[in-house]
């Protein structure tokens, strides 16, 4: 295949940046779209010219660490899938690819398509936790759980922190991350004692990152590789509010 | 060099509680005047640095990643085991010590296994009371399966993420401690020396990834938890930055290099699709629980598999195992595919995949049963392949997966440089020459949260070291030399790529010290690493500078290390005159081409030592000695 992708070229968090095109060709379909990006950059390194900078590391689909606007959509067209498991048999010969780093002022650019999500960490840190202490532990069948409870709680767990419903979402909200997390602990008997707490405490800290608010228009849920449902935005939601008022 | 292994003398049951007993502790109203270094922050990073805050230490916790949650832990997908019993189908603390032990083709030490079996029960307490959710039965009861030919079901799991979701409960613990001060995180920061001041590990040397800035921290102790060194071979299914330059600047400072050659191949990954390879993607083991491998009897046959008839089909690992079957240990079922292939009978490009099929499983079970069980993996190599294994049955091929061999460490996971601890992956301690499935998790943990807090406190409260702070001139130093190597790595300003290095080394290692080895290849690799190594720090290119954010420095650091490294690891395996787990030697096996182990002579942990630049590093010997259990030849048949 050939193909001709622009990309955003920005050498540092303060230097301006733009979009600058490349021609690649003898790209496989066989390829994940990551192995084309480093054809690309092998190619720009034996020139001499400098390699374009992307996140990566599991290439698995499971890390979050790889991220990518692929013509406007975070992670590309393909629905569930990350941009390290999206494979160029879903892209036609020919075809113009635009590649942009997640736009968002809480996620500033490092280098080019690389961007610094450590706000994501500084939410977490707030309340994303249940506090045990290493040694508190009863033992792990003492406290059964219904497996309807403990799926709801798997399905939030799912996230792996990518950043995609930020990056798609018109006001740059980190609801659906901030949900997910509330909602796994908040399924779990042990997650209860710090349930009302935790979400306050983590909505604080997403508004203090610069994150906007949610208004309920759920691209998120398309975007999300782990197809995190946005029923525990909702939930998120009842529990804010429940804690902002009885103030529990 | 000295290996005491301070084994706790006593029965091997008691020998964990009353060393608990023996040792020194620190007073709670001194912890917080000790420093701990903890280099990295996967399952036994976190874990210890999470619960020394809680215990009241001053961590200070490094990571090469953007976040903590990234780390490799994270891809673990079948299941941690332990020796809970739960399903009363016969598990206890010795079966689980003595299946480790056999599995690793007994070289490993006992009392180290037997302390893993003995806490793996507590992980579980733990995890659950942070909130991993495992998965249950209807009754709200957690669940069970065997994994990784195991013959009763004490793997946990958490769907196919269960690393995921481990990584997020020590995560989630480590943020909490990061939050109220205990623990400060440095992300994207990746160490490149060690720094020893009077003989001990007081520090290291890191360099900021994004702004390039060399510093150096100081500590009462430093934790190397940087896990493993599968990417010697370039294409492994490891992460992409996963890599051995903490564990080798350690070597180089004097820490003893253990049992290098023991590497593992993973049975079920699928195959390499062209040059633009870049990773390889393992498909979960638990899939052999169901699927059933297979290979055309007839050599060069290029049908498609539904034209290929059941009679001319060889369910090879069913024929040659017949109690283990398709659940045969990885070694065995590694190094039945590579003979499957080399003989010809290999399937898909070029010949390198067996299959793996579904077709009788989906008949018995239906469908339904199959998706629930491995819906996300048969979209995972849907995704990857392009084919439907609904339909088709999967082409899978061994990959390199994990490494067994680390820095020496004793009983109480210090290395032989005082102060300098290692743990999860990066040490050599529990799997001896063979790891079993969802034994790696267990053991990350059970470093992290139930033995070092214990072992760590007796070091502090016996080294009789003084404090020092990184303006020392041993840290000023090993600054400047870090400094300069990143300079000398960006003056070559030659031709080639740095992923072109690691590529063509990580096919010599592959090839010549793969999943089979033999003398004369091994003695290839090693007159052609050195050749590789020249060419590398002639005719490297690097982009840009080094004080500002370069993948391709931070690649070409690490290639420089891995490149040394291949060396130490090829020596060892070329000294290993036996076969035994993962270390395969094609020269000692059977008539019936299994692995011959050589107990008379070979019965040791093999500990390198670093011998100067260009040196033949030298032999050291730990013995090992089996007081419980009697050495046996692992069949599987
Ligand atoms: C695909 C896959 C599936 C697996 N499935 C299972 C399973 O089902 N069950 C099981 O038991 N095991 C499994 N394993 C093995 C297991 O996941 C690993 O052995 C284990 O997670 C390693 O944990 P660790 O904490 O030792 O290291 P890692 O998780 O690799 O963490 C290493 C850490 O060190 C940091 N680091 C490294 N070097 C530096 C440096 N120089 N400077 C700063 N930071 C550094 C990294 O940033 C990272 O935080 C699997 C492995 C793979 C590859
Ligand atoms: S690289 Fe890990 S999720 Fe894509």
């Amino acid at each position: 295949m050939k193909l001709t992708l622009d990309i955003w070229r920005q050498k540092s968090a303060n230097a301006e940046g733009k979009m600058v095109s490349y021609e690649v060709d003898d790209i496989s379909p066989d390829m994940s779209f990551l192995e084309m990006l480093d054809v690309l950059n092998e190619r720009l390194l034996e020139k001499g010219e400098d390699s374009v900078a992307f996140d990566h590391d599991c290439r698995e689909g499971i890390c979050g660490m790889c991220s990518l606007m692929i013509n406007g959509m975070p992670h590309g067209p393909e629905r569930a899938t990350t941009t390290c498991q999206l494979h160029m048999r879903k892209f036609h010969d020919g075809q113009r690819i635009t590649i942009e780093p997640w736009r968002a002022s809480s996620f500033p650019v490092v280098k080019d398509l690389a961007v610094d999500r450590s706000a994501f960490d500084r939410i977490v840190q707030k309340g994303g936790f249940i506090s045990a202490n290493t040694g508190n532990a009863p033992d792990a069948n003492a406290i059964p759980i219904p497996k309807k409870d403990a799926d709801i709680a798997m399905d939030a767990a799912a996230c792996i922190g990518c950043g995609a419903c930020v990056a798609v979402c018109k006001n740059s909200s980190a609801m659906l991350f901030v949900a997910a997390k509330a909602s796994h602990f908040g399924h779990l008997p042990q997650g209860q004692p710090e349930r009302y707490e935790r979400v306050i405490k983590m909505v604080e800290q997403a508004d203090a990152e610069g994150f906007g608010s949610c208004s309920n228009t759920y691209d998120c849920e398309a975007a999300c590789p782990k197809e995190i449902s946005v029923r525990h935005i909702a939930r998120l939601n009842r529990d804010y509010l429940r804690a902002s008022l009885f103030g529990e | 060099m000295n290996l005491d292994s301070k084994i706790p003398s006593g029965p091997l049951a008691e020998k964990w509680t009353k060393h608990k007993f023996d040792m020194k502790l620190v007073n709670p109203a001194n912890k917080r005047k000790y420093t701990i270094i903890v280099v990295g922050t996967g399952l036994a990073g976190a874990s210890a640095a999470a619960t020394l805050a809680e215990l009241g230490y001053k961590v200070l916790a490094f990571t090469y990643h953007d976040s903590p949650r990234r780390a490799h832990s994270i891809a673990a997908q079948g299941g941690i085991n332990a020796a809970k019993n739960y399903q009363n189908d016969g598990d206890s603390v010795y079966r689980l010590f003595y299946d480790t032990v056999k599995g690793g083709d007994f070289r490993s030490r006992e009392a180290n296994v037997h302390r893993l079996a003995e806490v793996s029960a507590n992980i579980i307490d733990q995890c659950v009371a942070q909130g991993v959710p495992f998965a249950r039965e209807y009754g709200g009861y957690l669940s069970n399966r065997s994994f990784g030919g195991a013959q009763v079901s004490r793997t946990f799991y958490a769907r196919g993420q269960t690393g995921q979701q481990l990584l997020l409960g020590t995560y989630a613990q480590l943020s909490k401690m990061t939050s109220n001060g205990g623990v400060t995180l440095f992300n994207r920061k990746e160490m490149l020396d060690l720094v020893l001041v009077n003989g001990h590990a007081r520090g290291i040397v890191t360099r900021d990834l994004i702004t390039g800035k060399v510093e150096s921290f100081a500590g009462d102790a430093v934790l190397l938890c940087t896990g493993g060194y599968s990417n010697v071979f370039y294409l492994s299914t490891n992460a992409k930055a996963c890599n051995v330059t903490a564990a080798y600047r350690a070597y180089k400072h004097g820490a003893g290099f253990a049992n290098p050659c023991y590497t593992q191949i993973h049975p079920t990954c699928i195959p390499v699709s062209g040059d633009h390879q870049s990773k390889l993607t393992l498909m979960s083991e638990s899939l052999r629980n169901d699927g059933r491998i297979w290979a055309p009897k007839k050599a060069g046959d290029q049908r498609s598999p539904d034209q290929i008839p059941e009679n001319e089909r060889d369910y090879y690992l069913e024929r040659k195992y017949p109690s283990f079957g398709n659940l045969s240990p990885r070694d065995i079922a590694s190094r039945s595919a590579k003979e499957a292939c080399d003989s010809g009978h290999g399937v898909g490009p070029g010949g390198r995949g067996v299959y793996l099929d579904f077709a009788d499983a989906i008949k018995r079970l239906g469908q339904k049963v199959i998706e629930e069980r491995y819906g996300n993996l048969f979209e995972m190599y849907e995704r990857i392949t392009g084919e439907n294994p609904y339909r088709v049955p999967m082409r899978i091929y061994p990959a390199p997966h994990y490494t067994m061999g680390g820095l020496w460490v004793d009983y109480n996971l210090m290395s032989n440089v005082p102060g300098l601890h290692v743990l999860g992956e990066a040490n050599f301690s529990d799997h001896g020459a063979n790891r079993l499935g969802a034994s790696a998790l267990m053991q990350g943990l059970a470093d992290g949260y139930f033995v070092i807090p214990y072992t760590l406190g007796h070091y502090l409260a016996t080294s009789g070291q003084g404090k020092v702070s990184a303006d020392a001139p041993e840290f000023k130093q090993a600054e400047q030399e870090a400094s300069e190597r990143i300079n000398k790595l960006m003056n070559i300003r030659g031709k080639r790529t740095p992923t072109s290095f690691h590529r063509e080394l990580g096919l010599l290692m592959w090839h010549k010290c793969g999943m089979a080895r033999n003398e004369k290849g091994l003695q290839e690799a090693l007159d052609k690493i050195p050749a590789i190594r020249e060419e590398f720090w002639k005719n490297l290119f690097i982009p840009g500078s080094g004080s500002e954010f370069n993948q391709s420095l931070e690649l070409a650091g690490r290639v420089a290390d891995f490149l040394e490294f291949a060396e130490v690891l090829c020596t060892d395996a070329l000294h290993r005159n036996e076969s035994c787990g993962g270390h395969f030697r094609e020269e000692y096996q059977t008539a019936d081409g299994e692995a011959k182990r050589n107990d008379a002579d070979f019965t040791y942990a093999a500990v390198w030592e670093y011998a100067g630049e260009g040196k033949r590093p030298v032999l050291n010997k730990e013995p090992l000695q089996f007081d419980n259990v009697s050495l046996s030849v692992r069949s599987y048949k």
